[in-house]
C-alpha cells in the first residue's frame, strides 16, 4: 500500500514537472511556455507537500481537540516552504507575461521563431 | 528533428534523476528534523497555534521580508515593462460593452463580503489556516471582480503606493525594533498572551496584518495594469 502511494504521489509530481518542462522547450507559442513554466511550479510545490507528509498526520495547527488527542503532525517546513515559492512563482508568471504581451504587440506575433532576433 | 532529439534527452536525463532522488523518500514517515522542534517550540515559546505561520513570520521571517521585496520588485517591474505614453484624445477604457446588470447589482453585493473574509484571513493567521499572503489574494479577487463588471472602477494608484509603503515600513520596523531591544532581527518584544487567543503571538499578528495589505495593494495593482494598458491598441487593431 504504501509503495503504490508512494509512486502516485511522487510520481504525479513528477510527471507534472515534466510536462511542464516539455511545454517550455518544445513549445513555439510563448504563452504556452509561461503555461508550461507555471505547470513546473505546481509540481514542485506538490512534491514538497508530499515528502512532508505523514501518514494519520493532522495539519499542523493546534486547536483544543487536538492538543487532548495529541495526533501526530505533519511537517510544517515544506508548507511554509511552499507559501514562499507560491507567491515567487505568481511573481515571475506575471513579469514573463508582461513581456510576453509586449513582445507581441512589438512583433504582431506570440511565435518566438517569427521573431527573428530570437532564434536559436 | 535534432532539436526534438535534445528535448527528450533532456526529459529523460532530469526525469531520471528526480525519480531516482525522490523513490528513496520513504512516503508518510515520520522524520526526524527541524520540523519537529518547530511544532515543539512554537505553542511554547509563541503561543501561536498555526505551526506554518510561526514559522513563516518568526523563525523564518527574514526569508519572508525578502519574499515581499521579490512580489513588490515584480508589481514595479510589471509597471515598468506596461508603461506606455497616452496619445492625444486617447482615454483609458477598460472593456468595450459594459457588462449586464445581473453581474454589476451582484459584484456590488459580493464586493464588501469578499472583503470581510480576505480581512479574516490575515487576521486570523496565526490561529486558523491562512494568513496574510492568502488574505492579500482574497482582497484582490474582490477588486478584480469590480474592475471586471464596471469599466469607469478606478483604482487610485497613489493610495495603492501609499498603502504598500506603510505595510512595507511597518514589518522592516518591527524587525529593527526586534534588533534593538532584543538580540535578532524581528526577535518578538511583545507579550505573547494566551494559545487560541486572537491577541497571541505578540509581533505575528501585526506583520501578518502589515503582510496582507501589502500583498493586497500590489496583487491589486497589478491586475489594474495588466487590464488598462492591454485594452486601448487591442481596440485600435479590431
Amino acid at each position: 500500500m504504501n509503495e503504490f502511494l508512494t509512486i502516485s504521489f511522487y510520481g504525479t509530481a513528477i510527471v507534472l514537472m515534466l510536462i511542464g518542462l516539455y511545454a517550455a522547450l518544445a513549445k513555439k507559442n510563448l504563452l504556452k511556455i509561461v503555461i508550461g513554466l507555471s505547470i513546473i511550479d505546481s509540481g514542485l510545490h506538490l512534491l514538497f507537500v508530499a515528502v512532508g507528509f505523514i501518514s494519520n498526520g493532522t495539519a499542523p495547527i493546534f486547536s483544543p481537540e487536538v492538543l487532548e488527542s495529541a495526533q501526530q503532525m505533519v511537517d510544517p517546513v515544506p508548507q511554509a516552504l511552499v507559501l514562499t515559492a507560491i507567491v515567487i512563482g505568481f511573481a515571475t508568471t506575471a513579469v514573463a507575461l508582461a513581456l510576453v504581451i509586449r513582445l507581441y504587440k512589438h512583433h504582431n506575433t506570440a511565435a518566438i521563431d517569427e521573431i527573428k532576433n530570437l532564434k536559436w | 528533428m535534432i532539436k526534438q532529439f535534445f528535448v527528450i534527452l533532456i526529459l529523460s536525463i532530469v526525469g531520471y534523476f528526480l525519480v531516482d532522488a525522490f523513490f528513496k523518500v520513504p512516503f508518510g514517515e515520520k522524520r526526524d528534523n527541524v520540523g519537529n522542534y518547530y511544532i515543539e517550540k512554537s505553542p511554547v515559546d509563541l503561543k501561536v497555534s498555526n505551526s506554518v505561520t510561526a514559522i513563516v513570520v518568526n523563525y523564518r521571517g527574514f526569508d519572508t521580508l525578502g519574499e515581499v521585496t521579490v512580489l513588490f520588485l515584480a508589481a514595479t517591474g510589471l509597471g515598468s515593462i506596461m508603461y506606455r505614453r497616452k496619445q492625444k484624445g486617447e482615454k483609458e477604457v477598460r472593456a468595450k460593452n459594459p457588462s449586464s446588470r445581473i453581474i454589476q447589482i451582484g459584484s456590488q453585493i459580493l464586493f464588501p463580503m469578499i472583503i470581510l473574509l480576505g480581512g479574516y484571513v490575515f487576521i486570523h493567521g496565526h490561529l486558523s489556516p491562512g494568513g496574510g499572503f492568502q488574505g492579500g489574494a482574497i482582497i484582490a479577487t474582490a477588486s478584480l471582480l469590480m474592475l471586471i463588471s464596471y469599466r469607469k472602477f478606478k483604482v487610485s494608484h497613489n493610495a495603492i503606493t501609499w498603502i504598500e509603503s506603510i505595510a512595507g515600513v511597518v514589518f522592516a520596523s518591527l524587525g529593527f525594533i526586534g534588533l534593538v531591544l532584543g538580540r535578532t532581527f524581528l526577535e518578538n518584544f511583545l507579550p505573547t498572551g494566551e494559545l487560541n487567543d486572537l491577541l497571541s503571538g505578540g509581533i505575528i499578528g501585526i506583520i501578518y496584518i502589515a503582510v496582507g495589505f501589502k500583498v493586497a495593494s500590489e496583487l491589486t495593482g497589478v491586475i489594474d495594469t495588466v487590464l488598462l494598458n492591454n485594452r486601448p491598441e487591442a481596440q485600435k487593431e479590431n
